[in-house]
C-alpha cells in the first residue's frame, strides 16, 4: 500500500518560485492527474515526486516515511517519460530487463516479469528490436513495460501521450486505464495537458495555476474528482479551464437575495437567478454568471440575443449569440439546421445550472445533485 | 570575365597542390626501392625496385621493436587518456557544480604548455618511479599531451547527450559506472574513435619526451629511432633504409586519417570550438 | 540529516572527476611546479638530490644567468622569427587550399585527401624526409632547381646559416598548412550562402566579395587558428633538433632548454628557461583570453 502525501511542498529555481504550498494527499490505489497550463508546474511537481528535482520546501513523505533526500530508485516509484527515454542501443527486452540486472534478481525471475509485462503490453513479437525500428506507440509501450516489470508501488507517467497522434493517443489511453485495473492497488500520477485525458482516467484531479506561486499563493487551484470540478469549480480560473468549450461568463449584480437562491441583473438588463447554498451578498455587488455552453437552452425563455456565427459539428451545432450588454458571445450547443446569422434567438439559462463567482472570482457553493454523478456529496480534499 | 580567371586558375593551382602534398611521400616511396648507386640519382621513377632496404631495416636495426613499442605506447595512453576522461566528462559536462568553469580553464591551459616546461620535473619523477629508458616513462609522461584534449573533446560530447536518458537510468537507480560505461559510452561511440584516434596519433608522434626518457635502441619508439638513423657522414646514411622506415610508418597513418576524414575533422573542430 | 538531492549528485561529481585530475596533477601539475623550483636552484642532471637554492642568479646572475647568455636571446630571436614566419604563410596558405577546396569540383574528396597527407605524416619522418629531398649533394630539390636554371649551384639548405631559419619555417609550414587548410575550411563552410546570393544579385565582382564578406565573416575562426598555431610554434622542438641540430642560427628556446638540462646538465639554469618559456606563452594565452572575453562582451551588448 502506498500513499504519497505532500506537506507545505514548494519548488524555487533560484529567486523563481514555480510552486508554493502544496497540500496533497495521493490514496493507494488511486490515480491523480495533474493538469494545469503550460508554466504552471505540473511536471515540475511529479519529478519532485520521482526524485529528479530537489524540494526547496516542504516534506514529501511515502508511506508515512519523509523520502526528500531518498534518490528515486529507493523510492519504489517507476516513471514514464514523455520522450520515452529508452536505451537506444539496446533491444526491447534489454530495455525492459536492464534495471532489473542491477537490482541483482535472479535471472528466471527477470525473465518472467520482462515476458509478463511483454504480453500484457502486446509487444511480444518486438523484444528483439531496437528502439529505432518501432513506431511512435510501441516506444511508448516499452517505456511503460520498462516501469511495469519494477513493480513499483507508484506509476509515475510524464505526459506520456503527447507525442502520439489522436487516434493512437485514444487507443493508449484505454490501454492504460485497463492496466491500471489489471494492476490493482498500484497509484498512478499522472500529468497531462488533455482535459479528456484527465476526465476519464482520473479518481482525482488535480488542477494548478501557473503564477500564483511568484505571488506567494497556494499552487493548486483545485482538487477533487473529475466530475466535482465539473459541476462544483471553486473559482473563476477552474471554472474556466474544465469544461471544453469553456464556460460563458456574464457580468452582473447582485438583487435580493433568499435562503438558498442569488437573484442577478445581467449587464444589458436581463434579470435571473442561480441556485445557491446560503447565499451572502450585498445587493448591487458585482458578479459573475456562469453557465456552461452545454446547459444553455435555446428557443424558450426571457433571455434574447442575435445569433453571430454558427459552427455546425455534424453531432450539434455551437452558436454564438451576441447578448445585449456582453461583451463576450454567448455561446451555446444544440442549435438547430433553420438558424441563420442575424436571427434573434430567445435562451434560457436554468437556475440549476448557474454559476455565481464573486468579485474576487470565488465561487459561491452550489448544493450538490444525484445528476452530478459524485460518488459523495461535494467534499473537499486535502 | 573575372569569374573565368578564377575558374582558370583553378586546375593549375589545385595540381601544384596535390604535387607539394603528394611529392615528398611519393619520393621517399621512390628512394625506398632504390639500392646502391641509383639511390644517389635524384630521379623520380626506380629502375630496378628491390625491397631490398626493408629487409635490412628489420634484420640489422631493431625497427621491429621500435614499432612495437610505439604501438603499446600509444595504444596504453589512448586507453588510460579515455577512460579517465569518460568519468570526467560526465561530471565536467553533465553536473552543476561550482568550479566547474575555473576546472575546464585550467585543464585547457595545461594543453598550452611548453612540454619542455615539466621536462625536468618529469625527469625527476621518472627516475624517482625507477621507469627511466622504459615503456612506463613514455606512459605517464605522454599522458601530459593527451589527456587535457580527450577530456575536452569528450565534454563537448558528453555534455550533448539527452537528458531523459539519464533521468530514465536514474529512476532504475543504475550506479554512476554503470551509466557511463554501459549507457554513454556506446551512444559515444564515433566520439570515442575520432578522439582516440587524434590522441594516438599524437602520442605516436611525440619525439622529445621519447628522446629524454629512453636510451637503449630496444626501447626507442619509431620517431626517435628514425631521427637517430646516422652514419659517419652523408653519403654513409643508410638513406634506403632510412627511407622505408619512413614509408612504413607513414603509409598506415595515411590510409587511417583519409578514413577516418570526416571523423577527424568533427573532432578538430569540436575541439576548437570552445563555448 | 543526509544531504540534499542535489549536494548527492555534486559530491559523485567530484568523485567522478577525481582520478583525472590526480594523474593530470601528477603529470602535469608537480613536474611543472618542480621545475618552476628548479629554475631558483643550482641543480645538475648526474646529482639532482644535491642542491642549493641561489635565489634568481639562473635569471639575473652576476656570473650567468639567462639574462646575459646571448645563446639564450638568440634562441629567444629565432623562436620570435620562426613564429611570425610560420604562421603568417600557413595562414595565407592555408586560406589558398581552403577556397581551392571549397571551391565546387569533382576533384574535391581527392584534393582534400591529398591535403591531409602532409599532416598524417610525423613530424620526425618529414623532416628527415626534407631533409633527404634538400640534401646539398643528393638532394631532388638541388638537381631540379640547377636544371631549371634558377640557381647556378646547390644550396646548402640545411648548412648555410643565411638560409637554414628559412628552411626549418618551409618544412614547418609544409606539414601545418593543411590543418589550418582545414579549420578555414570550416569557418567557409558556416558563411551562409545566403550572403553570397545577395552579392550575387547586387552584381557585386568576386574579388571584392572575398575581401567584404568572406574575410570579416572567416576572421574570428581564422584569429582563434592562427592563436592556436602561434603557441605551437612558440614550442617548435621537432623539426629543428632532427634537421639542424646544433647550430645556433635555428636553436628555438626548447632546443635551448633541453640543451642545458640534458647535454650540459645544468637541471638549474635549464629550468629557469623553461619557466621563462612557459611565462611566455602563459602571458600569450592571458591577453588573448582577455581580449576574446571582451570582444564577445561587446558583441552580445
Amino acid at each position: 500500500m502506498s500513499r504519497i502525501e505532500l506537506r507545505n511542498v514548494g519548488k524555487r529555481y533560484g529567486e523563481v518560485a514555480v510552486l508554493h504550498d502544496i497540500n496533497l494527499t495521493i490514496e493507494p490505489g488511486e490515480v491523480c492527474v495533474f493538469i494545469g497550463p503550460s508554466g504552471c508546474g505540473k511536471s515540475t511537481l511529479l519529478r519532485l515526486i520521482a526524485g529528479l528535482e530537489e524540494i526547496s520546501t516542504g516534506e514529501l513523505a511515502i508511506d508515512g516515511r519523509v523520502v526528500n533526500d531518498l534518490p528515486p530508485a529507493q523510492r519504489n516509484v517507476a516513471m514514464v517519460f514523455q520522450s520515452y527515454a529508452l536505451y537506444p542501443h539496446m533491444s526491447v527486452y534489454e530495455n525492459m530487463a536492464f534495471g532489473l540486472r542491477h537490482q541483482k534478481l535472479p535471472a528466471d525471475e527477470i525473465e518472467r516479469r520482462v515476458r509478463a509485462a511483454a504480453a500484457s503490453l502486446h509487444l511480444e513479437g518486438l523484444l528483439e528490436r531496437k528502439p529505432k525500428a518501432l513506431s511512435g506507440g510501441q516506444r511508448q509501450r516499452v517505456a511503460i513495460g520498462r516501469a511495469i516489470v519494477r513493480n513499483p508501488k507508484v506509476f509515475l507517467f510524464d505526459e506520456p501521450l503527447s507525442n502520439l497522434d489522436a487516434g493512437l493517443r485514444i487507443k493508449t489511453r484505454v490501454e492504460i486505464a485497463r492496466l491500471h485495473r489489471e494492476l490493482g492497488s498500484v497509484s498512478m500520477v499522472y500529468v497531462t495537458h488533455d482535459q479528456v485525458e484527465a476526465m476519464t482516467l482520473a479518481d482525482k484531479i488535480v488542477l494548478l495555476r501557473p503564477d500564483t506561486a511568484a505571488r506567494g499563493l497556494p499552487s493548486i487551484a483545485q482538487v477533487g474528482h473529475p466530475l466535482e470540478l465539473y459541476h462544483h469549480p471553486r473559482n473563476l480560473f477552474v471554472a474556466g479551464f474544465i469544461g471544453s468549450p469553456a464556460m460563458n461568463l456574464l457580468k452582473g449584480q447582485a438583487l435580493e437575495c433568499q435562503a438558498q437562491r442569488v437573484c442577478a441583473r445581467l449587464a444589458g438588463g436581463q434579470e435571473l437567478t442561480a441556485e445557491v447554498v446560503s447565499p451572502q451578498l450585498h445587493p448591487g455587488e458585482a458578479l459573475t454568471l456562469g453557465v456552461r455552453p452545454e446547459h444553455v437552452v435555446l428557443g424558450s425563455g426571457k433571455g434574447r440575443g442575435v445569433v453571430s456565427h454558427l459552427e455546425h459539428l455534424g453531432e450539434t451545432s455551437q452558436v454564438y449569440l451576441q447578448v445585449p450588454g456582453q461583451e463576450a458571445l454567448l455561446l451555446a450547443k444544440g442549435g438547430h439546421p433553420g438558424m441563420r446569422l442575424g436571427d434573434t434567438v430567445a435562451f434560457d439559462l436554468p437556475e440549476a445550472e448557474v454559476h455565481v463567482f464573486r468579485a474576487d472570482g470565488e465561487a459561491l457553493p452550489r448544493p450538490a445533485r444525484p445528476q452530478h454523478g459524485l460518488p459523495s456529496a461535494a467534499a473537499a480534499c486535502a | 570575365m573575372k569569374r573565368n580567371v578564377w575558374a582558370t586558375l583553378y586546375w593549375p593551382v589545385a595540381a601544384l597542390i596535390v604535387l607539394a602534398s603528394v611529392f615528398p611521400l611519393v619520393y621517399a616511396i621512390a628512394t625506398s626501392l632504390k639500392q646502391g648507386n641509383a639511390l644517389f640519382e635524384p630521379t623520380l621513377w626506380v629502375d630496378a625496385p628491390t625491397l631490398a632496404n626493408y629487409a635490412t631495416l628489420f634484420r640489422q636495426q631493431s625497427f621491429g621493436r621500435n614499432l612495437l613499442n610505439s604501438a603499446l605506447v600509444s595504444a596504453g595512453v589512448v586507453a588510460l587518456s579515455l577512460a579517465l576522461s569518460l568519468l570526467a566528462a560526465w561530471a565536467l559536462g553533465r553536473v552543476n557544480f561550482r568550479g566547474r568553469g575555473v576546472l575546464m580553464l585550467t585543464i585547457l591551459s595545461a594543453s598550452m604548455f611548453p612540454q619542455v616546461a615539466v621536462l625536468s620535473g618529469m625527469y625527476e619523477l621518472v627516475r624517482a618511479l625507477g621507469l627511466y629508458d622504459s615503456l612506463g616513462s613514455l606512459l605517464i609522461a605522454d599522458l601530459v599531451i593527451t589527456l587535457p584534449f580527450t577530456v575536452w573533446v569528450l565534454v563537448t560530447f558528453m555534455s550533448q547527450l539527452p537528458k531523459e536518458v539519464e533521468e530514465a537510468a536514474m529512476m532504475d537507480g543504475l550506479g554512476l559506472f554503470t551509466l557511463i560505461f554501459r549507457i554513454f559510452m556506446p551512444l559515444l561511440w564515433p566520439a570515442m574513435v575520432a578522439t582516440g584516434l587524434l590522441a594516438f596519433i599524437a602520442a605516436w608522434n611525440e619525439f622529445l619526451f621519447a628522446l629524454t626518457f629512453t636510451i637503449s635502441p630496444e626501447q626507442r619508439t619509431v620517431p626517435v629511432a628514425i631521427a637517430l638513423v646516422s652514419g659517419n657522414n652523408a653519403y654513409e646514411v643508410p638513406w634506403g633504409s632510412l627511407m622505408a622506415a619512413s614509408v612504413i610508418v607513414t603509409l598506415p597513418l595515411v590510409a587511417l586519417v583519409i578514413y577516418f576524414q570526416r571523423h577527424i575533422v568533427a573532432g578538430l573542430t569540436a575541439g576548437s570550438v570552445k563555448g | 540529516m543526509s544531504a540534499g538531492l542535489n549536494r548527492q549528485r555534486v559530491r559523485w561529481a567530484w568523485i567522478a572527476l577525481l582520478p583525472m585530475l590526480t594523474v593530470l596533477a601528477a603529470v602535469a601539475g608537480w613536474p611543472l611546479g618542480r621545475t618552476i623550483w628548479f629554475g631558483f636552484t643550482d641543480a645538475a642532471l648526474d646529482r639532482l638530490g644535491e642542491w642549493q637554492f641561489v635565489g634568481l642568479d639562473n635569471y639575473i646572475g652576476e656570473f650567468g644567468g639567462l639574462a646575459k647568455d646571448s645563446d639564450f636571446w638568440g634562441a629567444a630571436r629565432n623562436t620570435l622569427v620562426f613564429a611570425f614566419l610560420s604562421v603568417t604563410l600557413e595562414t595565407v596558405l592555408g586560406l589558398i587550399v581552403a577556397l581551392v577546396i571549397n571551391h565546387p569540383s569533382p576533384m574535391r574528396t581527392f584534393l582534400r585527401a591529398a591535403v591531409l597527407v602532409p599532416w598524417a605524416i610525423p613530424t620526425v619522418v618529414s623532416a628527415r624526409i626534407w631533409g633527404w629531398m634538400l640534401n646539398d649533394q643528393y638532394g631532388v630539390v638541388n638537381h631540379w632547381l640547377v636544371q631549371l636554371g634558377l640557381i647556378g649551384a646547390p644550396l646548402a639548405w640545411t648548412a648555410d646559416p643565411s638560409l637554414s631559419l628559412f628552411t626549418i619555417v618551409l618544412v614547418d609550414v609544409w606539414k601545418t598548412t593543411p590543418f589550418m587548410a582545414l579549420l578555414i575550411l570550416a569557418a567557409l563552410q558556416m558563411v551562409p550562402t545566403d550572403c553570397y546570393e545577395a552579392a550575387r544579385v547586387d552584381g557585386v565582382p568576386p574579388s571584392r566579395v572575398f575581401w567584404r564578406i568572406t574575410l570579416p565573416l572567416i576572421a574570428p575562426g581564422v584569429a582563434v587558428a592562427m592563436l592556436f598555431r602561434t603557441l605551437d610554434a612558440l614550442r617548435v622542438f621537432d623539426v629543428i633538433y632532427v634537421m639542424t641540430s646544433n647550430s645556433r642560427h635555428t636553436k628555438s628556446l626548447s632546443i635551448y632548454v633541453r640543451e642545458q638540462l640534458i647535454d650540459f646538465q645544468l637541471i638549474g639554469a635549464g629550468s629557469a628557461a623553461a619557466t621563462a618559456l612557459f611565462f611566455v606563452i602563459a602571458l600569450v594565452t592571458i591577453l588573448y583570453l582577455g581580449f576574446a572575453r571582451r570582444r564577445m562582451a561587446e558583441g552580445a551588448a
